[in-house]
């Protein structure tokens, strides 16, 4: 059984709200495939409830007619790996969240929680920083939206306030429209396993040069992270090996990885510009770029 | 801790149960007599409690019971039909993917959803592999559990 202290299954976004509000000690459960394993090893930080999993409406995935594709808080990874606006507009969110734990995990995970729990290695995390998604989010005052950079504060902190709840995701047209993007998590196993590095990069090309790089790394600093001296590297150069290899020197500056039993500081680096040359080479292929 | 009243169907037979909110569907279900849903690890990485939820396959150790409100539960008591095996469980027989059998309930009940996903489509070896990632088997080094899977699905043929 779990440890669980305080339980209220919320009817409506109000709702939850309110009983965000009146417990400062109060969190969210989503799919549960975080918070569940937290309290079964027993964490005090989990025990007071507020469950949103009949909130319907914060599953939903769509697009809005300003051209936002929305993804809801609650959506599971199965449903944004499988959906056709995710496919058609954002892959590389889909294509990300297809790398998390197995099946069963997916089938219940939520892009909401992965972003919303801080971890350092969240798989969505680099997809959600390149297309610079937004997150909107309502507590007792009312809403606010809020952008995923800077959204993360430190590990395992994010910069939301007791009472504030995630409704949905929004990615603005001009942040997914005509870039190319991938993401490669470098792990030790091909599944159930957490990045060793998470790395992702949306091109945007003016013929056969690079007019914008967008790269993010997980797992490469306290924080996910976008490497603005590696963009700044990018910018206005031609689709060549010479120009990839200033990137991956570039990125550098950009990270600070450290040593953990998964990997030494020394290993992660050479991962980190081995994946700022793989993934920006395809991502400005996806965007219809030849390497020469 | 309060109770709460849920109404689901397990197998096909209706129950309405008083549970604790603390409680997770696989120890209600065990509970009920359900004895398939296996708890291995409890914190969703060995798959042995997979179950399906409206044809989902969900590790059922971290699913609260509570979720279960008004939804479908399959487990593999309930695949077997009239003293009939279904396809999948004949085929994990006829391969010999059951060894010691303990994570063999969960993972026919991750076969089953996966082979109700993919019907009438090819599919390939990594495929498989992939889509059975949610489950550990100590025994059988996954070869004949793969095998029981190409067996009852479309299989791509591989360069």
């Amino acid at each position: 059984m779990f440890p669980i202290e305080k339980y209220h299954m919320a009817e409506s976004i109000q709702d939850a709200v309110r009983a965000l509000a009146e417990d400062e000690k109060a969190r969210v459960i989503a799919g549960g495939t975080d918070v569940l394993i937290r309290l079964h090893e027993g964490h005090g930080d989990y025990r007071n409830l507020v469950d949103i999993n009949n909130l319907d409406e914060l599953r939903e995935i769509r697009m809005d007619e300003q051209g936002n594709v929305i993804i809801g808080a609650l959506a599971s990874f199965t449903n944004i790996i499988e959906h056709e606006v995710v496919r058609a507009h954002v892959p590389v969110i889909g294509e990300a969240v297809n790398t998390v734990g197995g099946p069963q995990v997916r089938n219940r995970g939520t892009m909401g929680g992965n972003i919303c729990n801080g971890a350092v290695s969240a798989d969505s995390a680099c997809a959600a920083l390149v297309h610079e998604v937004d997150l909107v989010i309502e507590n007792a005052e009312g809403e606010r939206v809020e952008s995923i950079i800077g959204f993360h504060t430190g590990p395992g902190r994010v910069s939301l306030k007791p009472g504030d709840l995630l409704k949905h995701f929004r990615v603005r047209p001009e942040n997914y429209r005509d870039f190319g993007a991938c993401y490669y998590k470098y792990a030790m196993r091909e599944a159930m396993d957490i990045a060793t590095i998470g790395c992702a990069a949306a091109v945007k090309l003016d013929g056969e040069t690079i007019s914008e790089l967008r790269l993010a790394y997980t797992v490469s600093a306290p924080t996910p992270i976008r490497c603005a001296t590696a963009e700044q590297a990018a910018k206005g150069k031609p689709l060549t090996a010479a120009t990839l290899a200033e990137i991956a020197q570039a990125v550098e500056a950009d990270v600070k990885p450290r040593t953990s039993w998964r990997a030494s500081m020394e290993f992660r680096l050479h991962v980190i510009r081995t994946l700022a040359q793989r993934v920006t080479r395809q991502a400005a292929e996806r965007a219809g770029g030849t390497f020469k | 801790m309060k109770k709460q009243t849920i109404n689901l169907t397990v197998n096909g037979k209706e129950f309405t149960l008083d549970v604790d909110v603390r409680k997770s569907l696989a120890d209600v279900l065990r509970e009920q007599g359900f004895t398939s849903v296996k708890q291995g690890c409890g914190v969703g990485e060995c798959g042995a409690c997979t179950v399906l939820v409206d044809d989902v396959a969900v590790d059922s150790c971290i699913f609260l019971a509570m979720w279960a409100n008004g939804k479908k539960v399959r487990t593999t008591e309930g695949e077997c039909k009239n003293g009939k095996l279904s396809p999948v469980q004949q085929a994990y027989v006829e391969a010999g993917a059951v060894q010691c059998g303990f994570c063999t309930p969960g993972l026919i009940m991750t076969t089953t959803s996966f082979l109700e996903r993919n019907k009438g489509r090819k599919v390939t070896r990594e495929e498989i592999r992939k889509g059975h990632a949610g489950n550990l088997c100590r025994c059988t080094g996954y070869e004949t559990i793969v095998k029981a899977v190409e067996s009852v699905v479309e299989v791509a043929e591989e360069e």
